[in-house]
């Protein structure tokens, strides 16, 4: 419906309330108007499903296909969507669920089932599949006789626990007494193809028993958790040419450590975004460690290769479209049948040596060190596609309009001899130019989210560019001119080349954005202080927000910083409350079941 | 007369003196906030009356602009060191610490007889003042408004005479020292303990900052005419008894400001030893209370005395001493530099005068000063001085120690016979990177003058002659350069006002001879009139005789009226 016809006999609006919705509206430009529609769409989401979750089975209870997705990123959501798409296309029954937003006591009503699930860090479950994931391996979790299941998990193979949280739903699934209708596919970075190839087998399998214990009611589709922005025409797979207009190194000349504070120009785009989103980027590797290789392998940069339905240069091939740095097992494996190398084929044989070597090297280290002759085609057979990477976004649209800004550390170490870069940062700190463009696509992250109420106060714990949500957090509530308390806890090695954003957070406390800013600078002392040192500081005021009601988040490294926050969170929630361990656990939960408790950790 | 014309506005500076509870302000409260490495608001200033200033690293200050983050924030601490003696073990403790705990890692020696730290992160501040403490070194008012650290002619030869008159340096020290208890409960964890009166600097303190010099000439090693008050030592055989009064010197000025001039101090004439500690104490309460308290540009003894008259000031430090001036006893200048070298006191002791290029203590490729100081420290048994040029005697040393001591100033290059006269005689201020003062380059561009000199008067065949140069970047004077035979002032990057016609004796002001130019100008300059100088000069004409002499500059007799003429 066009503004111009609203009226309130056609909508369920007051005629006041269309004034007021036309008055707005008139004054919003376009990346506005969608930024409102999505977070209309949020809220009446939020507030729809208050209501209806815990009734929700009902409405496809004699025979619906349940999509339960665990999402990190976006991804396993992206996959579950279409698995979604695609049985509808069929006519089948189908609810699509985010497993955050699932009651586990509604399993028992599941006749079949399908999981989507990711795996990050080592072998852990994202966010939103926590409880449930625990949930299963309980001894509350029901009986599940009869339940059909099919299971598909999203990982990265160059991960030890590949895809771990998706067996693990399968295991604890099957040990409840569902049955396995359809082959579990482990997805790695590059999953597209198969993603598709496996919708297809799955859905052929659960198609017959559905049928026909749906008989000739048509499809009752019910969708939760749409997504809160408005879809953009670039996608992963579409990505915008985007302009990268600023790389500028914010770590003191002495730091240790090189981290990039990037500017990229969304002009032209419909890309839009909300704080909390992150960004793909693609990249272009070194073309000198591609020439190398082509050397290695005495393969003419010139000779034609096939890429699915594409045919370029092996060259062209090699900078722009595969990866040649993080490694995994199944380029070795591939690399190692190719060119017959023996000490690459034992390792085929021997998972924990594989995973030895793999750590120190990335792609080309493997070449370098295995030089052999090869076709063109067989190189680029065994390389996977390349993939973007994604980067929790440092900026709010309210503040920077069409601009989108990254807080970006440099991966860089020395191995075998030379200096090793990693594939994304290393193209933007040190061989993209200024003005030059590069292939974004915007990520949509719900489980990462300020507060929809702006009287609510919030924590951030952020050390390293851990940082850069909760900038855009903070350029957000200022620009909304949120009332809520900001408190942002931030840790890095030295107070005076480290402190990312040093006079911006200044400026905010200075304004009274930040009503309160704890720091730890491991290295400025004898014995090391990390945030959560500095939370357990604050342990009477830590607790004293969250009894206010503050929204708790975490960014950054997920293996010790987001666990030992974790700890300390509950630690602080037994001192102050008198709680037990457990107590103080389900605490937490119920926090993060109010979606108070948040993390982007990687 | 009254301090102050009640209808004229008070500088903001005084409003933060009486507002800082007797110099604590909320230092404390600074210290505890770990997001910034500086001091907010009032305690920038007030953190200089504790011997330190907030300065941080300019020469990346841009670069950090765009990195987000705030300038290198540091404080540079200059310590109260009377008559610029230190004790070896004093040494060991602060060469320990600038090696560990600064960000330059040096010891400067100072025109003001004392030694500065530069680049101290906040976190090791008070570290910095417990250290200092615990072997006998504080910094109290050593910079701010109040009496700074009290100069001593260093003399090492006339023992016993140098002894009496740096005991009376220390004494003066102390005495014109802020009461508050502030210092020690800040720095020192002390005791709160509360401040009720500063019976002389005044609860405001003093109108501007305060120098004061005891004196043992002929040697004017301290500059009389760069301080506000001077004892200079009038002794009878060698032995003390009595001063003369000089008051009203300074050299700091404002660029374009002709209300600004340095100017020579007024001789108040003679005084018996008793008298001393009285009359400081009036000089200095008469500048408390008469100095000008709304224009800092013209607070300073020095326009107090041209706005009231020499004699009106005089007489009410009479009045309130209760003590009047004697006639000024005859006394006579002769030189101003240090005698590079060893000499042998009257009480058969060696003194090793090592000179320092801008007093810089570090250890340079090849000549590794600051370790070379340190093994002297490490094996002297007598007492260390810094000069008022910023060079560092070895002082006392028995007949059995002088070959160890030389061995080991040799090999560090402390002692090197191929630095030339001109570049013993010239010096510079601190300047870039860390003075927020500086509009030019000082002590890195030293070097590079005097090469320059060097080789203009190996030109004009009088290579083994010089002419006390002075570099300082900025016109507030801590280089002396308004004494200077021939003196630059920065005035931008790379640009300088070049003043002409001192002494060698210190005992007279240079004049402006050229405005705001560039290297290539000035050394064109001095190559014509080294030129003419060593062609037309008379039997031992310095080079600033001989500019006034021919009329190059004109003489300033009297600052107020001849330097701005």
């Amino acid at each position: 419906m066009l503004l111009g016809q609203l009226n309130a006999a056609a909508s369920p609006l007051s005629q006041e309330q269309v004034q007021k919705l036309q008055g707005l509206v008139a004054e919003l430009n376009p990346i506005q108007q969608a930024w409102v529609s999505g977070y209309l769409a949020a809220n009446a989401n939020t507030a729809a499903l208050g209501g209806v979750v815990g009734a929700a089975p009902s409405a496809g209870e004699a025979a619906a296909l349940t999509i339960l997705y665990g999402s990190q990123t976006g991804n396993a959501k992206g996959v579950a969507t279409k698995l979604k798409e695609q049985a509808e296309s069929r006519g089948l029954a189908v609810k699509l669920v985010s497993m955050s937003d699932y009651k586990p006591t509604a399993l028992k009503k599941e006749k079949f089932l399908s999981v989507v699930v990711s795996t990050y860090g080592e072998g852990e479950p994202p966010e939103d599949a926590e409880t449930l994931h625990e949930f299963l391996a309980t001894k509350k979790a029901p009986k599940l006789d009869g339940v059909k299941i099919a299971v598909i998990g999203l990982g990265d193979s160059s991960y030890e626990f590949f895809c771990q949280t998706a067996k693990d739903f399968e295991q604890r699934l099957n040990k409840l007494g569902a049955e396995t209708i359809y082959q579990r596919a482990d997805l790695d970075v590059d999953y597209d193809d198969e993603a598709a190839t496996w919708i297809t087998g799955a859905l052929d399998a659960f198609e017959p028993d559905l049928k026909a214990q749906q008989g000739a009611t048509a499809g009752q589709v019910v969708s939760f958790g749409a997504p809160a922005t408005a879809a953009s025409q670039y996608t992963k797979q579409n990505p915008f040419a985007a302009e990268l207009s600023l790389v500028q190194k914010i770590t003191g000349r002495d730091s240790t450590k090189d981290v990039r504070h990037v500017e990229i120009s969304l002009e032209g785009s419909d890309i839009t975004y909300t704080p909390g989103d992150s960004l793909g980027v693609y990249f272009l590797n070194d073309e000198a460690l591609v020439d190398e290789v082509l050397e290695l392998t005495q393969i003419d940069a010139a000779a034609i290769v096939k890429l699915g339905e594409e045919e370029l240069s092996v060259r062209d091939a090699l900078i722009e479209k595969l990866e040649l740095t993080q490694s995994y097992p199944g380029f070795v494996e591939k690399y190692a049948v190719a060119t017959g190398t023996p000490e690459l084929l034992k390792l085929v044989e021997d998972k924990a040596a594989m995973r030895e070597y793999i750590e120190p090297r990335q792609i080309f280290d493997v070449i370098r060190q295995n030089p052999a002759k090869l076709e063109a085609q067989t190189l680029v057979d065994c390389l996977r596609k390349l993939q973007a990477r994604l980067y929790s976004i440092a900026s709010s649209q309210a503040e920077v309009e069409d601009e989108v800004h990254l807080t970006i550390g440099l991966v860089e170490f020395e191995a075998f001899g030379s200096e090793h870069l990693g594939g994304c940062s290393g193209y933007l700190a040190r061989r993209a130019e200024e003005g030059c463009k590069v292939k974004v696509f915007s990520e949509h992250n719900d489980n990462f989210r300020l507060p929809a109420n702006d009287e609510t106060p919030v924590i951030m714990v952020g050390p390293g560019t851990g940082i850069a949500p909760f900038r855009a957090f903070l350029q957000e509530r200022d620009a909304r001119e949120a009332s809520g308390k900001n408190w942002l806890f931030f840790g890095n090695p030295h107070f005076t080349q480290d402190f990312l954003y040093q006079v911006e957070i200044q400026g905010y406390l200075k304004s009274g954005l930040l009503s309160k800013v704890d720091v730890a600078f491991s290295r400025d002392q004898a014995e090391k202080v990390y945030v959560q040192d500095k939370l357990r500081q604050n342990s009477k005021d830590v607790f004293a927000w969250l009894e206010a009601g503050a929204h708790f988040y975490i960014c950054g490294d997920a293996n010790r910083m987001a666990k030992d926050v974790h700890q300390a969170l509950l630690d602080i929630i037994k001192e102050n409350s008198g709680k037990n361990d457990e107590d103080a656990e389900q605490y937490l939960k119920d926090l993060r079941s109010a979606n108070r408790y948040q993390k982007d950790v990687y | 007369m009254s301090e102050q014309d009640k209808n004229v506005k008070l500088s903001d500076n005084e409003r933060l003196k009486r507002e800082s509870n007797f110099l604590r302000g909320t230092i404390e409260q600074d210290l505890k906030d770990e997001i910034t490495g500086g001091f907010t608001a009032d305690n920038f200033q007030l953190i200089r009356f504790h011997g330190m200033y907030q300065q941080d690293d300019r020469d990346i200050r841009p670069e950090r602009a765009k990195q987000k983050l705030e300038p290198l924030h540091n404080v540079m601490l200059r310590a109260r060191m009377p008559g610029g003696i230190i004790k070896p073990e004093q040494w060991l403790a602060i060469d320990k610490f600038a090696d560990e705990k600064t960000s330059y890692g040096s010891i400067r020696l100072t025109t003001r007889q004392t030694f500065q730290f530069h680049g101290v992160l906040k976190p090791n501040i008070k570290g910095m003042h417990q250290m200092l403490n615990s072997v006998g070194i504080d910094s109290i008012a050593t910079a701010g408004d109040v009496n700074r650290n009290v100069l001593c002619t260093t003399n090492p030869v006339e023992s016993e005479l140098h002894q009496e008159a740096y005991e009376w340096a220390a004494k003066i020290s102390e005495h014109l020292l802020p009461k508050t208890k502030a210092y020690a409960e800040i720095w020192l964890n002390g005791e709160k303990a509360e401040t009720t009166e500063e019976p002389i600097l005044g609860s405001n303190y003093l109108p501007r900052k305060f120098k004061t010099t005891v004196t043992i000439p002929p040697n004017n090693e301290v500059d009389v005419h760069a301080n506000d008050l001077n004892f200079v030592a009038i002794a009878d055989n060698g032995k003390l008894v009595g001063f003369n009064v000089l008051v009203g010197g300074g050299l700091a000025m404002t660029h374009g400001d002709t209300a600004t001039y340095p100017r020579k101090a007024d001789d108040f004439g003679f005084i018996p030893l008793e008298h001393t500690l009285k009359i400081a104490e009036h000089v200095v309460s008469v500048q408390r209370d008469w100095g000008n308290r709304s224009n800092r540009k013209n607070a300073k003894t020095k326009y107090t005395l041209d706005r009231v008259g020499a004699d009106v000031f005089k007489a009410e430090v009479e009045k309130r001493a209760g003590v009047t001036f004697a006639d000024s006893r005859p006394y006579e200048f002769t030189h101003r530099g240090d005698r590079i070298g060893w000499v042998e006191g009257i009480d058969g002791k060696h003194h090793l005068t090592l000179f320092i290029q801008s007093g810089r203590i570090l250890d340079y490729p090849g000549k590794p000063l600051k370790t070379g100081c340190r093994k002297i420290a490490e094996v002297h048994q007598g007492d260390m001085r810094m000069t008022a040029n910023q060079n560092l005697i070895i002082a006392g040393v028995p007949a059995d120690q002088k070959a160890v001591i030389e061995e080991i100033a040799r090999n560090h290059g402390l002692i090197d016979d191929n630095d030339s006269e001109q570049r013993k005689n010239s010096m510079a201020c601190v300047a870039l990177p860390t003075c927020p003062l500086a509009m030019a380059e000082a002590e890195r561009y030293l070097p590079s003058l005097i090469e320059k000199t060097e080789a203009l008067l190996a030109k004009h065949g009088i290579p083994n002659d010089s002419i006390i140069m002075r570099v300082v970047g900025c016109p507030n004077g801590c280089g002396r350069a308004m004494l200077a035979e021939a003196g630059l002032v920065g005035k931008g990057p790379g640009k300088y006002n070049v003043y002409l016609g001192g002494n060698l004796e210190g005992t007279r002001i240079p004049k402006l001879y050229l405005e705001n130019v560039g290297e290539d100008v000035y050394l064109e300059a001095f190559d014509k009139l080294i030129g003419q100088w060593a062609s037309e000069r008379n039997d031992g004409e310095c080079f600033g005789d001989f500019v006034i002499r021919k009329g190059i500059v004109a003489e300033v007799k009297v600052s107020v009226t001849d330097f701005h003429a």
